[in-house]
């Protein structure tokens, strides 16, 4: 209790370096706020693009029941890095082509579509050696198939080799972005902190001498780096409130990328929020506090 | 209850700080430091209150040896100590109570024991009107009261005062003095670091006198000086300057350059 006054005393004392402690604090709380949901969104469809890489199996056309149960056999129980298999069987891909290729297929007549399995692997990164299980290369380069019913194993290589390349730079850049960032408002928070310690530092050093200990001296500053802290993060989520109402509501019902099911849901945005703002806060101002009561 | 025993304190860099310092100050004692700036006075005080540690030599307090005080204990070792600054050294965003209310309240006294002795001890030092007044709305000898008064509050067996008087006027300085007097008389030790021979002269209490780091006079009732200098012998320190010094200053200073119109 004693603490808690000592603090609220001097942050009334100290109202303009404890102001920009805590607008820094909103500063970059806000920039966070704002960058955690844009990660989550970009690394959400890179996910998803990802989730498209998958390998074909198509069957002879003259494959039986028995022959395509056999190699459903083969996928679901020998075969590495697979993920998920799904049949599409001759008639689904007729029907399915037909819908998106009325006139073709009503020329053609008949069924000229294999049975196929689509194999999605159990990582992106796998999709070749899936292909390799399946189809091994032999000597002379050609490919073999490891089951007399597969015709072809065909992925769409060049494709695939793209989407991975291309979310491999997303997720890059995306993870040192937020590292700088959040370095960046450590050390905003901390060096503001310590400014404002710097011009106590008398206060301090009278503590010292009349025989405080140095917990006695530590906790008002960081029950007062607390108070800054909140203050600051809570200033932050109602600025971020008001610009998600504003602005990224309406917009979310133009743009289906907005309403992306997997950001983050906004109530642990602002747990994560204050949490990190309260503890950076009291963090640093207890940190830098060991410089002075070296006496 | 002060035992420095061949204590020597290195500056890095600098000249000695205090050299080979031995001497002894019984409990209940009113010593006075004395000796231009630069002497040492003020590293023995620092190193009284452990903020520095000396290079070598033993340093005892009550019996106990400072180099063996571990960093935890050393605010308890300072409960024991009453410190006065010239510079005063008060809280500035603190009422004079506060001030000297936070020195009961960091040695862990209660809200109720708190209320009973400040207004005591600001009686004691002339301050009863001002509890509630600011450091910055008080004059200097005030302050000084203020800090006597946080020094005192705790009723220490030990008091330091580093050049108490340094900052004020001879009236004012009299009056800081007759209240570290009146605190001697309850048993209190006090040594008192200053270059004021008037006060030192006056009082007739015991003297220690510092050059460059060293003792150089220990007297159970000295005088600032050893001998009182004449008139005579203070207008020789104050003789006109040598034939060189003004040959300098005459090139540097030249007398026939007409002062500029401004």
């Amino acid at each position: 209790m004693f603490f808690v006054r000592e603090a609220w005393r001097s942050l009334q004392r100290n109202a303009v370096p404890s102001f920009a402690a805590m607008a820094s604090v909103v500063v970059t709380m806000l920039v966070l706020g704002v960058f955690i949901p844009i990660i989550q969104a970009t690394t959400g469809a890179a996910n998803e693009v990802r989730s498209k890489v998958l390998v074909d199996v198509y069957l002879k056309t003259n494959a039986k029941d028995a022959d395509v149960e056999r190699v459903r056999q083969v996928l679901a129980e020998d075969t590495p890095h697979v993920g998920n298999v799904t049949f599409v069987s001759k008639a689904d891909a007729y029907a399915e082509e037909k819908k998106r290729n009325p006139e073709a297929y009503e020329l053609l007549g008949s069924n000229p579509l294999p049975d196929t399995f689509r194999v999605t692997p159990d990582k992106p990164e796998n999709v070749q050696a899936l292909r390799d299980a399946l189809a091994p290369l032999t000597a002379s380069g050609a490919r073999t198939t490891t089951d007399p019913a597969i015709e072809e194993v065909r992925n769409r290589r060049e494709e695939t080799d793209k989407i991975l390349s291309a979310t491999r730079v997303v997720k890059l850049t995306v993870g040192v972005l937020a590292v700088l960032l959040v370095l960046a408002s450590v050390l905003l928070i901390a060096n503001t902190i310590r400014l404002s310690l710097f011009a106590r530092r008398r206060e301090v050093e009278v503590m010292k001498l009349v025989g405080a200990t140095d917990w006695f001296i530590r906790w008002p500053f960081i029950i007062e780096g607390i108070l800054v802290g909140a203050m600051g993060g809570i200033m932050a989520v109602l600025l971020l409130g008001v610009g998600k109402v504003a602005l990224l509501d309406p917009l979310a019902a133009d743009f289906a990328l907005l309403s992306s099911p997997e950001t983050i849901n906004f109530a642990l945005l602002i747990a994560v929020i204050l949490g990190a703002s309260v503890g950076v806060a009291a963090l640093g101002s207890g940190l830098s506090l060991r410089r002075f009561l070296r006496v | 209850m002060i035992e420095f025993r061949d204590v020597t304190k290195a500056y890095p860099g600098t000249d000695v700080g205090l050299e080979g310092a031995t001497f002894n100050v019984r409990r209940g004692e009113f010593v006075f430091l004395v000796g231009s700036t630069g002497s040492g006075k003020s590293t023995i005080m620092r190193l009284l209150i452990k903020e520095r540690e000396p290079t070598s030599g033993e340093i005892r307090v009550a019996g106990r040896n400072l180099a063996d005080l571990k960093h935890k204990q050393v605010p308890y070792y300072r409960r024991n100590l009453g410190v006065v600054f010239q510079d005063f050294k008060l809280l500035p965003n603190r009422t004079v109570y506060d001030n000297v209310a936070y020195a009961l309240s960091a040695t862990g006294a209660s809200r109720k024991e708190i209320r009973a002795k400040v207004p005591d001890i600001l009686r004691l030092t002339g301050l009863a009107t001002k509890l509630h007044n600011y450091p910055d709305q008080l004059s200097g000898g005030e302050q000084q009261r203020v800090s006597v008064a946080r020094a005192f509050v705790n009723h220490p067996p030990l008091l330091l005062a580093d050049e108490p008087t340094g900052n004020l006027d001879p009236k004012t300085s009299i009056g800081i003095m007759q209240l570290l007097y009146r605190i001697n008389r309850t048993g209190t030790t006090v040594v008192v670091a200053t270059h004021d021979a008037q006060l030192v002269n006056r009082a007739r209490r015991r003297v220690i006198e510092l050059h460059a780091g060293r003792i150089v006079r220990d007297e159970a009732t000295g005088l600032y000086a050893p001998t009182e200098q004449s008139t005579k012998e203070f207008g020789a320190m104050i003789k006109p300057p040598t034939d060189e010094f003004q040959a300098i200053m005459d090139s540097t200073f030249p007398a026939d350059v007409p002062p500029r119109e401004s």
